[in-house]
C-alpha cells in the first residue's frame, strides 16, 4: 500500500486532465448558455464557432512565428488570441445581422432558430475546412511542461511521475481569469445586469428601456470571446482538428443542461461534472488500485469501466439522467 | 401544375446526367436519390406533421445498416460456440438490470433510500454484466478476427432486414422519445444528436456485433450479380440485341432491379403517408403542431402523439438505412458522418417543403443530385477561377484541394436561403 | 364625440387621456369600443368592471400595447398615440404589469437599478425614496426578488416602475393574489405615491376597495364606458352597486 504514489498517479491521469478538459468544456458551455439565456435557442453552431476562432488564432500564430515574434515561455497563440477573438466577434455580429436578426424580428419559434444555427454550422464548418483543411494542425510552442515526469520523480523521489503540461496550466489559469471577468461583468456592470434582466424577463426589460439589440450584440461578443478562448485552449492542449469541435457539442450541451440552460454558474459546474465523469469512467484504475490495495488484492484486470471510445456516452447518459429527473438542471435555468 | 413542372425539372437533371455523363452514373445517383427520398419522408413526418426536430438521423440510418448484417449474414458457428450463449446471457442480464432499476424506482417512495437502492442495483448490475460480457466478447472476437470475429447474422434473406432495420430504429426512438419528449423542443434535438453519436460509437467499437471498423463486406444481395448475368447466354444475347456490351448492360440491369425495389418502397410509403395525412389522425397531428396548448386543452395527450410520430419517422429512417446498406453491399461504420447523414437530409426536407410529402421526395432527389454534382461542377469552376495562377502556385493547389469542402458551404447556404426566403419550400404544405 | 366623458366637457384637458379608443390586438376583433379613460395630475383613477370587460386592455391601450383603429392618447397635451411603449416609458409613464412584473433571479436592488436603466444621473436618491415608501425592501435588498412573498414582490414591481421618476404610474391589478391585509397596505402606499404628485391609473378586481381610494372611477362593460364618476359617487350609485358591487362583500 502506497498512498502517496497512488495520489500522484490519480493526479497525473485523472485530476489534472479532467480539470483542464473541464475548464475547456465550461468555457464552451458558458457560451452556449449565454446565447440560450439571451437569444433563447440552443446554438448548434457553437462548436464550429470554436473551430473558427481557433483557426483564426492559429493563422495569426503562424504569422507571428514567421515574423519571429514570441512571448516564450508562453505559447505564441496566447498573443494571437485577441486577434482571433476580434475576427470571430466580427463574424458572429455579421452572422447575427444577416441571419439571426430576421428571425428575431419575426419572433420565430426557438426550434426554427435552432435549425438556422444548423445552417450556420454547415457554413462555418465549410469555411474552416476550406481555409485550413480538415486535417490536424499543431501550433503550440513555448514551454511544453511546467513540471515533467522526470523532474517530478527527481524532486520527490517517488516512483510515479507527475507531468503538468504548460497547456493544462494555461487552460486553468485562463479559465479562472475569463470566468472571473465574466462574472464581474454580469454582476457588477450596468450592461451586464441589463443582460441578466433581459434573460430573466424580456418584456419587463423592454419596459425598463433596455435596448434588446444592444444586449444581443454584447452577447455575441461574449460568445466570441468564450468560444475562441475555449477553442484555442482545447487546440493547444490536445490538437486542432475541425471535426473534434463538432464532437464537443454534445458534452458542451450536456454541461449547459446539467447546470441549467441559461445559468452561467451552472454551465461551469456542469462542465466539470461532465469532464470528471468522462475521465473517471474511462480511466483504467488498475495502477491506482495497485498502489492503494495490499498486494494480495491487486487487480488483474484494467479496471476500466468504459472504453475511451464511449466517452460521449458518458455525457449522454448524464444528459439523459438530468432530463429525466431534473429537466431544468441543477441550478434551475430558464424555462421557456 | 407547378409541382409537376418541378418534378419534370428534377427528372431532366437526371436524364441530362445520363446523356452527358453515363446512364450508369445517372442510375446510381437515382438509386441513392430514392433512398434519400425515403429518409426525407421519415424526417418530414416528424418535422412537418409534428414539429419535432430530429438531429440524430444518422444514428437511425446506421441502425438500419446494422440490421442488414444481423439478418442476412451467415451465422459464425465457431463464434456462437465460443461465446454466443454467454453473450446472450450477459445482454439479457444487462437488460434485466435496467428493468430492475426502473421497477425499483417506480415502487419505492422518493427519497435518499430510493436513490441509493437504484444506484446500488445499477452499480452491482454493471459489474456483473461486465463479468459476464467481457470473456464472451473476447472469445467471440478471437475467432478468426481477420475475416469474422463476430457472431454473424441469421442468414435470412436481406429484404427482411428492411423492416427489421425499421424496428431497431423504432426501439431506439422509443427510448429517446420517452426521455426527451414533453420537455423543451431543443432537448429532443440535443438528445438525438447524442444518441446518433453513441450508436455510431457502438457500431465502431463492438466488434463482436458487427465487426466494428473492420467492416462487414459481401452482404448478400436481393438482386442478381453482374458476373452471373454476364455468364448467362440469354442475357448477353438480349444485351447485344439492344446494342449494349454485356458488362454495361449487366451493371445497368442490376441497378434497375434496385431501382424497382426502392421505388416500390417509396411509392408504398408515399401512399401510406398521404392517407395518414388526410385521415383524422393526420389532422389531429397538424392541429397539435399548430397549437399545442389548445390541443392539450382539448384533452389530446400531446406527448404521447409526439412519441408515436417520432417512432414512426425514425423507423422509416431505419428502413432507409437498411436499404442503403443493402445497396452498398457492405457495412462501414467509419463512413457515417453527421453532415452527410443528418444535415443533408434536413436540407432535403426544408428545400422540398416541410409538411408536404411530395415536397420532401422532390427535395430528396434534387439535393442528392446537387450533393453529387456540386463537386465536379465546383472543381470545374475552381479550375476556371484559378486559371490565371501559375500551375504550382500554393494558393491554386489549396483552392483546388478544398473543392470537396465547398459542398458543405453550398448546402449551408442553400438551407439558410430557403429558410429565409421560401420557408415553406418548393412544394409548400397545403 | 358621443363616447367622450360628459363631465370632461368644458374642463381643461386632463394630464393623461385615452380618448374614444377603439381597437384590439393585432387583426383580431375590437375589444374596446369608443372607450375613454383619463386621469388628472396627482390623482388616482381606477378602472373596474366585470370579467372580460376589457379593463386591462383599456389600460394597455393607453400604454401603446393595443392596436388602436380610432381614438387618440395624449399625455400632458402631447399626442403620443403613435409612440411605442418604450418611448412612453421615456416620456414618464411607468407601467406595472399584472404578472411577470419583476426580475425574479435578480436582487431587489438590481430590480430597482434596472427600473432606472435609462437614467444617466445619480439614482441613489430615488432608490432611498422607494425604500422609504417600502421599508421592507431595504431590509431585503440583497435578496433575489423571486424569493419574496407575493405582497413584497408587488412592492418591488411598483418600486421598479417608480425608479424612472414617472409622472404617471399605471398598475394592472396590483392586488391580484395578495391577502386582504396586504391589499390594504398596498392601497395605502399607492395613495402615498399619488400624494407626491404622481398620477395613478389602475385596473382593479376589488372594485369596492379601489373605488374608496379613487378620485375617479371608470366602470367598463364590454369595452365601453358604462359609468364614470368620482369614486364616492360610483359607490353611492344604486345601479353600480347593484350590478358590480353587490357580490363583492
Amino acid at each position: 500500500m502506497d498512498i502517496l504514489n497512488a495520489v500522484v498517479v490519480l493526479a497525473n491521469f485523472v485530476l489534472i486532465p479532467a480539470l483542464s478538459y473541464g475548464s475547456q468544456l465550461a468555457l464552451g458551455a458558458l457560451g452556449v448558455t449565454l446565447i440560450y439565456g439571451i437569444l433563447r435557442f440552443s446554438n448548434f453552431a457553437h462548436g464550429d464557432t470554436m473551430a473558427f476562432g481557433a483557426m483564426v488564432t492559429i493563422l495569426f500564430t503562424w504569422a507571428f512565428q514567421n515574423m519571429g515574434i514570441s512571448i516564450a515561455p508562453l505559447p505564441t497563440a496566447l498573443l494571437a488570441l485577441p486577434f482571433g477573438i476580434v475576427v470571430t466577434a466580427a463574424l458572429l455580429l455579421a452572422t447575427d445581422r444577416v441571419v439571426y436578426r430576421f428571425y428575431r424580428q419575426q419572433k420565430a419559434k426557438p426550434i426554427i432558430l435552432v435549425m438556422v444555427s444548423l445552417g450556420v454550422m454547415f457554413i462555418l464548418n465549410g469555411i474552416v475546412r476550406v481555409i485550413i483543411g480538415p486535417g490536424e494542425q499543431r501550433f503550440e510552442d513555448g514551454a511544453r511542461f511546467i513540471i515533467n515526469a522526470r523532474q517530478f520523480k527527481e524532486m520527490t523521489g517517488l516512483e510515479e511521475g507527475l507531468a503538468f503540461k504548460a497547456s493544462q496550466g494555461l487552460t486553468i489559469v485562463v479559465t479562472i481569469i475569463a470566468v472571473a471577468a465574466l462574472f464581474w461583468f454580469l454582476d457588477r456592470t450596468k450592461m451586464g445586469k441589463s443582460m441578466r434582466a433581459y434573460s430573466d424577463n424580456e418584456d419587463l426589460a423592454l419596459l425598463s428601456g433596455i435596448n434588446p439589440e444592444r444586449v444581443v450584440r454584447i452577447t455575441w461578443i461574449l460568445a466570441a470571446i468564450l468560444a475562441t478562448t475555449a477553442g484555442v485552449l482545447y487546440g493547444l492542449d490536445k490538437s486542432f482538428k475541425p471535426f473534434t469541435y463538432f464532437q464537443l457539442l454534445l458534452p458542451m450541451f450536456a454541461a449547459a443542461i446539467v447546470g441549467g440552460l441559461g445559468n452561467p454558474l451552472g454551465a461551469i459546474v456542469g462542465g466539470y461534472i461532465i469532464a470528471f465523469s468522462e475521465v473517471t469512467l474511462t480511466y483504467a484504475w488498475k495502477k491506482v488500485a495497485t498502489y492503494f490495495l495490499p498486494a494480495s488484492l491487486a487487480p488483474d484486470s484494467l479496471m476500466q469501466l468504459l472504453s475511451t471510445d464511449y466517452k460521449y456516452a458518458v455525457s449522454f447518459t448524464i444528459l439523459v439522467i438530468v432530463l429525466i429527473f431534473k429537466p431544468y438542471g441543477l441550478f434551475r435555468g430558464k424555462a421557456v | 401544375m407547378r409541382n409537376a413542372a418541378l418534378f419534370a425539372l428534377v427528372a431532366a437533371l437526371y436524364i441530362a446526367t445520363g446523356m452527358m455523363q453515363s446512364w450508369n452514373t445517372a442510375l446510381a445517383i437515382f438509386n441513392m436519390g430514392l433512398i434519400s427520398a425515403v429518409m426525407a419522408l421519415g424526417v418530414n413526418i416528424q418535422w412537418g406533421y409534428a414539429g419535432l426536430f430530429n438531429v440524430g438521423i444518422m444514428g437511425f440510418v446506421a441502425l438500419g445498416g446494422l440490421a442488414t448484417v444481423l439478418v442476412s449474414m451467415p451465422p459464425v458457428t465457431e463464434a456462437w460456440a465460443a461465446g454466443g450463449a454467454r453473450m446472450l446471457a450477459a445482454l439479457a442480464f444487462g437488460a434485466g438490470t435496467i428493468a430492475a432499476g426502473i421497477a425499483t424506482f417506480r415502487r419505492m417512495q422518493p427519497g435518499r433510500r430510493r436513490a441509493l437502492a437504484v444506484a446500488a442495483i445499477f452499480a452491482v448490475g454493471f459489474v456483473l454484466y461486465r463479468w459476464a460480457f467481457d470473456p464472451a466478447r473476447d472469445a467471440i472476437e478471437a475467432i478468426d478476427p481477420a475475416s469474422t470475429g463476430y457472431l454473424g447474422g441469421l442468414g435470412l434473406p436481406i429484404l427482411i432486414a428492411w423492416p427489421v432495420g425499421g424496428l431497431l430504429a423504432a426501439a431506439a426512438a422509443w427510448g429517446i422519445g420517452k426521455t426527451a419528449l414533453g420537455l423543451r423542443s431543443d432537448y429532443l434535438a440535443i438528445a438525438t444528436l447524442g444518441i446518433a453519436e453513441i450508436i455510431i460509437a457502438v457500431l465502431k467499437n463492438e466488434d463482436w456485433l458487427g465487426r466494428g471498423v473492420k467492416n462487414v463486406v459481401g452482404l448478400p444481395r436481393p438482386v442478381p450479380y453482374e458476373i452471373d448475368l454476364q455468364d448467362t447466354p440469354e442475357f448477353v444475347a438480349r444485351a447485344t440485341e439492344l446494342g449494349l456490351d454485356p458488362a454495361t448492360a449487366s451493371s445497368l440491369w442490376v441497378k434497375l432491379c434496385y431501382t424497382g425495389l426502392f421505388a416500390a418502397v417509396l411509392l408504398a410509403l408515399i401512399l401510406l403517408t398521404q392517407l395518414a395525412l388526410k385521415s383524422p389522425w393526420g389532422r389531429m397531428m397538424r392541429a397539435i403542431r399548430d397549437n399545442e396548448v389548445a390541443a392539450e386543452a382539448m384533452g389530446k395527450n400531446v406527448t404521447r402523439r409526439h412519441l408515436q410520430i417520432f417512432i414512426l419517422g425514425s423507423a422509416i429512417c431505419g428502413m432507409a438505412g437498411a436499404m442503403m446498406t443493402t445497396l452498398d453491399g457492405q457495412l462501414t461504420p467509419g463512413t457515417y458522418q453527421p453532415l452527410r447523414y443528418t444535415f443533408l437530409i434536413w436540407v432535403m426536407v426544408i428545400v422540398g417543403g416541410s409538411g408536404n410529402n411530395w415536397g420532401s421526395v422532390l427535395g430528396g432527389f434534387l439535393i442528392w443530385w446537387l450533393w453529387i454534382q456540386v463537386e465536379p461542377i465546383g472543381g470545374f469552376v475552381m479550375n476556371l477561377i484559378t486559371m490565371p495562377l501559375p500551375e504550382d502556385s500554393g494558393l491554386r493547389l489549396h483552392l483546388l484541394d478544398s473543392v470537396q469542402h465547398i459542398r458543405l458551404l453550398t448546402m449551408g447556404v442553400v438551407l439558410l436561403l430557403v429558410l429565409r426566403f421560401s420557408p415553406r419550400g418548393l412544394i409548400p404544405e397545403k | 364625440m358621443s363616447g367622450a366623458d360628459p363631465q370632461m366637457a368644458g374642463k381643461p384637458e386632463p394630464f393623461l387621456i385615452g380618448e374614444a379608443m377603439t381597437g384590439g390586438y393585432g387583426r383580431g376583433a375590437d375589444i374596446l369600443h369608443d372607450c375613454t379613460i383619463a386621469v388628472d395630475k396627482g390623482q388616482i383613477a381606477v378602472i373596474v368592471g366585470p370579467n372580460g370587460a376589457g379593463k386591462s386592455t383599456a389600460m394597455k391601450a393607453v400604454f401603446g400595447m393595443v392596436d388602436l383603429r380610432l381614438g387618440a392618447v395624449r399625455l400632458d397635451g402631447q399626442d403620443i398615440t403613435a409612440l411605442t411603449p418604450q418611448a412612453r416609458v421615456a416620456m414618464g409613464m411607468g407601467f406595472v404589469p399584472q404578472t411577470h412584473n419583476i426580475f425574479t433571479s435578480m436582487t431587489v436592488e438590481e430590480n430597482l437599478e434596472m427600473g432606472a436603466f435609462l437614467r444617466q444621473d445619480d439614482i441613489r436618491g430615488t432608490m432611498e425614496q422607494v425604500y422609504e415608501l417600502f421599508p421592507i425592501l431595504k431590509d431585503k435588498r440583497r435578496q433575489a426578488a423571486g424569493e419574496l412573498s407575493g405582497g413584497q414582490r408587488q412592492q418591488v414591481a411598483v418600486g421598479r416602475a417608480l425608479m424612472t421618476r414617472p409622472s404617471l404610474l399605471m398598475l394592472d391589478e396590483p392586488t391580484a393574489g395578495v391577502s386582504p391585509i396586504v391589499m390594504d397596505e398596498l392601497f395605502d402606499r399607492i395613495i402615498e405615491v399619488a400624494r407626491t404628485g404622481i398620477s395613478i391609473l389602475m385596473v382593479e378586481q376589488n372594485a369596492r376597495q379601489a373605488l374608496e381610494i379613487a378620485d375617479k372611477g371608470y366602470v367598463l362593460v364590454q369595452g365601453s364606458n358604462a359609468h364614470t364618476g368620482s369614486g364616492k359617487a360610483l359607490l353611492a350609485d344604486p345601479q353600480v352597486r347593484k350590478s358590480f358591487l353587490g357580490g363583492t362583500e
